[in-house]
């Protein structure tokens, strides 16, 4: 989406993974939308005609195969990959990242090379094919609708129906000699290997979590270690999936800290303007905090229910904005924001079990239970002494 | 890092269990291992409910009940009767 046009304007640093340029390339000036114009419409009539792959910036050229030709895809990540990566990592056009479902061939393979399952994310791709750096091998990219490995699995679009329904329309029995395919241990919840087989005659060879274990899988013969087949979720894995669920909850962060300011500000004289920074401020800072610096802290603070380790973290906001009188001119007003931090951080806290990689549904459903319904308590109290405070 | 304690729904059947290890191989929290030629629980606060190890087990000596440890996917699927993540696409994890 949006890649096609854009491939044309590319000149720098990646040329060298584009090998797929046409003669007339040379006289594609920048900016004269009349060439360019023409390019695209040429474009799509050669997709229409030939059905040929979408060309991409990541495909270095093609590899033949007893079946046609199939894409051959760079291993090296260009600038474009990572700035497309960051974009994702702060939920830009994160549904569309997306690549087409098919064979992909990484390297030089041969009929005896290694075939990967991946999913169309192009995030799980992007991490795929940069492990397999000095490796030939197939790439079969399944249709998971654009959502990455795990999360598809746990939908069963990354799974056993897809593999099989992938497989045969690619061919793949005629592309490679062996009957093996590599699927990532975090597929395995929508994968059953014995289906697989029955279905497709390929056996299922569960990899580990993480592609940059995979070519320490190869050289092991296959073999999983333990420590590849365990999630972690370290303090780099939570940094990185900290913007997103911050961008998430930011719209609804924003009507609040307007809600408060509003309410907060009737007062007997009309509508006060005084308490408008700290209502923003306040929310903002029980966002970030809830969002952001829970997560961060996740380990470290105690207690295993995701709401509990926010309702710490609250209540020590609390007590350092309070003695800094930060949180109200009144005691009433401070502790109905006490109230409402609590409730914020709290609540953006477990809405971090989502993002994690180790909480379960009845423990989610175990905490839920009791936290929501206090943290609706805490927030329509907070509410009401932030609006009596006003009215004092 | 462990969510609550006892609360998975993941169960055992050892007198169906062959062994296989095949529970050990997929599951990505080392719930199990094998040991006299049958499958353990050793680790079950650890077990996530992906259902890895059930749709894999062979003789179907596993069982759990799936879903996704997801706060706002549960509001979600009490407000909209749909069990969608609001991180849907491509987040999530």
């Amino acid at each position: 989406m949006g890649n096609r046009g854009e491939l044309w304007e590319k000149r720098g640093s990646n040329q060298r993974h584009l090998s797929l340029t046409y003669p007339w390339d040379r006289f594609a000036i920048r900016g004269i939308p009349f060439i360019t114009t023409l390019r695209k419409r040429y474009e799509r009539l050669l997709l229409q005609k030939n059905c040929a792959p979408k060309r991409e910036p990541w495909m270095t050229g093609e590899t033949e195969t007893p079946v046609g030709n199939v894409p051959t895809v760079g291993t090296i990540l260009t600038s474009r990959d990572r700035r497309g990566a960051l974009k994702v990592r702060f939920a830009i056009g994160r549904h569309d990242y997306t690549v087409d479902p098919g064979l992909y061939a990484i390297g030089s393979p041969t009929p005896a090379s290694p075939v990967f399952v991946s999913a169309n994310y192009k995030l799980s791709f992007d991490y795929l094919r940069c492990a397999l750096d000095d490796t030939d091998g197939w790439v079969l990219v399944l249709d998971t609708q654009g959502i990455n490995v795990w999360c598809a699995a746990g939908k069963g679009t990354f799974g056993t129906e897809e593999i099989v329904n992938r497989v045969s329309k690619t061919q793949l029995d005629q592309i490679v000699s062996h009957r093996k395919l590599i699927v990532p241990q975090l597929g395995t919840p929508g994968v059953s290997a014995t289906e697989v087989a029955k279905q497709s005659g390929f056996r299922v060879l569960y990899g580990p979590v993480r592609a940059e274990d995979l070519p320490a899988f190869l050289a092991a013969n296959f073999k999983a270690t333990p420590a590849m087949r365990r999630v972690r979720f370290t303090l780099r894995d939570r940094i990185d999936v900290i913007p997103v669920e911050l961008i998430i909850w930011f719209k609804q962060a924003l009507g609040l800290a307007i809600a408060l300011a509003l309410l907060g500000g009737i007062s007997r004289n009309g509508l006060s303007v005084d308490g408008t920074p700290r209502a923003f401020g306040l929310v903002f800072i029980g966002w970030l905090t809830g969002g952001a610096i829970v997560p961060m802290l996740l380990p470290r603070i105690p207690g295993r229910s995701f709401a509990l380790k926010g309702l710490w973290a609250g209540l020590v906001l609390w007590a350092v904005l309070g003695t800094a009188k930060l949180m109200g001119p009144t005691n009433l007003i401070e502790g109905g924001w006490g109230l409402m931090l609590m409730a914020i951080v709290s609540f953006m806290a477990l809405n971090f079990t989502g993002t994690s990689t180790y909480t379960s549904m009845s423990g989610v459903k175990k905490e839920m239970k009791i936290a929501i319904p206090l943290q609706l308590i805490a927030a329509i109290a907070g509410t009401l002494c932030i609006v009596l405070g006003g009215l004092k | 890092m462990k969510h609550l304690k006892n609360v998975a729904t993941l169960k055992l059947d050892q007198e169906a269990c062959t062994g296989c290890g095949l529970c050990v191989a997929v599951c990505p929290h080392e719930v199990f291992a094998i040991a006299d030629n049958k499958a353990h629980i050793i680790d079950l606060d650890a077990c996530m409910e992906c259902g890895a190890c059930a749709g894999n087990c062979p003789v179907t000596a596993l069982s759990v009940k799936t879903g996704v440890g997801c706060a706002s996917g549960i509001l979600n699927g009490i407000f909209n009767g749909s069990g969608e993540c609001s991180c849907d696409k491509g987040g999530c994890a």
